[in-house]
């Protein structure tokens, strides 16, 4: 986790940054001027960055909860599977036509028990990004998450997907290996899994790049996250005309986790450190850790047979509509 | 507005915008885009007239948009909305398909009691509720899907069918439903299901909702299966989005028409991604036939009778 003055800060985080600037000019001073105490001005600095990271998450609009959930500090898939469990060994490739580095999964015990943690990954720097695709799956990343999940179904372990992606790939190449069918694939086949399948937005949910590891028992929904059919952008780029209007898309979208949970179209909020993820990597894992492990001992009371059912129903209701009266 | 003006695909309507899953139109329509922002800038009392409608006051003819063939509106209709001359399928909606493949055009239309409804109050550049009730009025549908259940061939069947007109077709709550319901009927009766797809993708106006309907339809989909019933997915241009993305490419059997623009992202943003000019024919049936994702491609005028033959080989 990066450490000031390596942390990055939004706009509307800079309140945190001029905090931080005080506390290193009073270490500054204190070190010119030994008989001084400064050690009162630093604790009560840091209490005012604590008190200010709060303050912060309380009063966020749409937009600004969507930026939070790309802040360049935030954890990613890999950084949460490793926090929160033991022994993960990644597994690669489709067996079909490559390893698509935007997809991770793998086995890793969590409290002991063997489960499949699959998710889309986003690169920590410049160069890792573009090897990661920005968290953009192509569909032998779908296809590689399936047959992860396939794998897990076979030996009977639980399935915990973290998703976390701007969408799934636009480009020509996914288009000629059928981008829409492998997520269509993923949709279709994750509904009838035998085993306990629980879904967290940890980051970005946008759209069918989203859905397609994100069909489940369970959806959760971290705090400071997104879910819905598309991104602000592209949202007012469509319906507005305009790149312009996007915080006007994030208003209008209702995207936010406690919008969803509203809806009744996510199970849970999963809590975040005061400020967001990136201020606590430990401490969101924790936490992150704890409501995966509850869902998946909920689930664990159904026979297989229930959990699809109940899972065909749980989405059959979802949606909106009046009915008119003959 | 006479009835045969609004089949006319080419017709630049002022509603007319797309959706789709990974959040772009597609461009299947981007001169008619670009000839209606021209017309925008004109004076008002200019663009509400264009000069292409005077010389076609009562929709009498049709230009094919491929060859240019210029035909009258009846000889189209007769060769079923496919250009005499270059096999161009014009783009028809729900009722011309019911038309076209129930024998003697007769069906029973189901679940049309069901309404779409404001209830995110979603405002864009006009509320969600507004643009309903406008564009009910303006094409008298009721939703994006269609349903219908009647003879093809002598084989009870139940067809789903998109209006492209009602939204760009956007599956949204009530198209979920309604196939929802399709597929209860059709195992209730113990019937194939056919489902006729030309869409944008999924209605933003309806957000995580609209999104959710993958997952509904989908699910839904499997109860259909474990019945042993065919589905059989027919796209048709343009179908984009979140219908490829979920029920559209999960058909027992996948087939389309020719030349439809069918993918998973519109090629403007594809090409907008890869900085590089699209091949020709890229997302066309064609080319989808070629990477193994349909079945075979089928001319609307064999449409009834291969629909049939398949409902058969099931059957028997």
């Amino acid at each position: 986790m990066p450490t000031y003055p390596n942390r990055q800060f939004l706009d509307f985080e800079k309140p945190i940054k001029e905090l931080y600037e005080q506390i290193d000019q009073a270490k500054k001073l204190a070190e010119k001027n030994q008989k001084i105490d400064y050690s009162q001005t630093i604790s009560q600095l840091e209490d005012a960055i604590l008190e200010k990271r709060k303050e912060i998450t309380e009063h966020l609009t749409p937009w600004q909860r969507v930026q939070l959930s790309r802040h360049p500090d935030r954890p990613y898939t890999t950084k949460y599977i490793l926090k929160m469990s033991d022994n993960f060994l990644e597994l690669h490739g489709d067996r079909n036509v490559k390893d698509d580095k935007a997809m991770i999964g793998g086995f890793a015990e969590l409290d002991g028990q063997t489960v499949m943690f699959i998710g889309q990954q986003k690169g920590i720097n410049t160069k890792m990004r573009q090897q990661r695709n920005f968290g953009m799956a192509n569909p032998e990343g779908y296809r590689k998450a399936l047959r992860l999940m396939k794998l897990a179904e076979k030996f009977d372990k639980p399935i915990v997907t973290l998703i976390d992606t701007p969408g799934a790939f636009p480009g020509a190449e996914a288009e000629e290996r059928g981008q829409g069918e492998a997520i269509a694939r993923n949709i279709y086949e994750m509904i009838r899994l035998k085993v306990p399948v629980i879904c967290v937005i940890i980051g970005e949910g946008a759209s069918g790049g989203a859905l397609g590891i994100g069909v489940g028992d369970k959806i959760l929904m971290m705090e400071n996250t997104w879910y819905t059919v598309i991104s602000p952008e592209n949202c007012s780029s469509i319906l507005w005309r305009s790149w312009e209007m996007k915080e006007v898309a994030a208003e209008q979208l209702k995207l936010t986790s406690k919008d969803m949970k509203s809806f009744g179209l996510v199970d849970e909020i999963v809590p975040e450190p005061e400020g967001g993820a990136h201020w606590d990597y430990d401490e969101s894992s924790r936490l992150l850790k704890e409501y995966i492990l509850k869902a998946i001992h909920e689930m664990n009371n159904y026979t297989p047979q229930e959990r699809i059912n109940m899972r065909i129903e749980k989405f059959g209701k979802m949606g909106f509509w009046d009915e008119l009266i003959d | 507005m006479n009835k045969e003006n609004n089949k006319d695909p080419k017709e630049p309507q002022e509603d007319f915008f797309e959706t789709s899953l990974s959040g772009e139109e597609d461009a299947m329509n981007k001169d008619s885009a670009q000839r209606q922002k021209w017309y925008k800038r004109l004076r008002k009392g200019i663009t509400t007239s264009t000069s292409d409608k005077k010389e076609m006051p009562e929709g009498l003819w049709t230009k094919c948009p491929e060859c240019n063939y210029i035909c009258t509106t009846t000889e189209l209709k007769e060769n079923l909305f496919v250009c005499p001359k270059c096999n161009y399928h014009h783009r028809i909606g729900s009722l011309e398909y019911f038309d076209i493949l129930f024998d003697n055009k007769t069906y029973t239309e189901l679940f049309d009691n069901i309404r779409s409804k404001d209830f995110l109050s979603f405002t864009d550049l006009k509320p969600y509720d507004k643009r309903l009730e406008e564009i009910e009025n303006k094409t008298g549908l009721t939703d994006s899907l269609r349903v219908g259940t009647g003879k093809v061939n002598d084989i009870e069947m139940v067809i789903a069918c998109m209006d492209f007109a009602f939204i760009g077709g956007s599956l949204g709550s009530v198209m979920g439903e309604k196939f929802s319901r399709a597929i209860d009927y059709c195992i209730a009766h113990h019937l194939p299901y056919i489902v006729i797809s030309k869409s944008g993708g999924a209605r933003m106006m309806e957000s995580a909702f609209s999104l959710m309907q993958l997952a509904k339809t989908s699910g839904k989909l499997s109860q259909l299966s474990d019945a042993k019933l065919p589905f059989i997915s027919v796209l048709t241009d343009p179908t984009f989005g979140g219908i490829t993305a979920s029920f559209g490419m999960l058909g027992d059997l996948n087939i389309a028409e020719p030349g439809a623009l069918i993918g998973f992202a519109g090629p403007r943003v594809i090409k907008e991604t890869i900085k590089k000019d699209l091949p020709e024919g890229f997302q066309r049936s064609e080319f989808l036939l070629e990477h193994g994702f349909l079945d075979f491609i089928v001319d609307r005028k064999n449409l009834k009778d291969k629909l049939a033959q398949i409902a058969r080989f099931f059957k028997n």
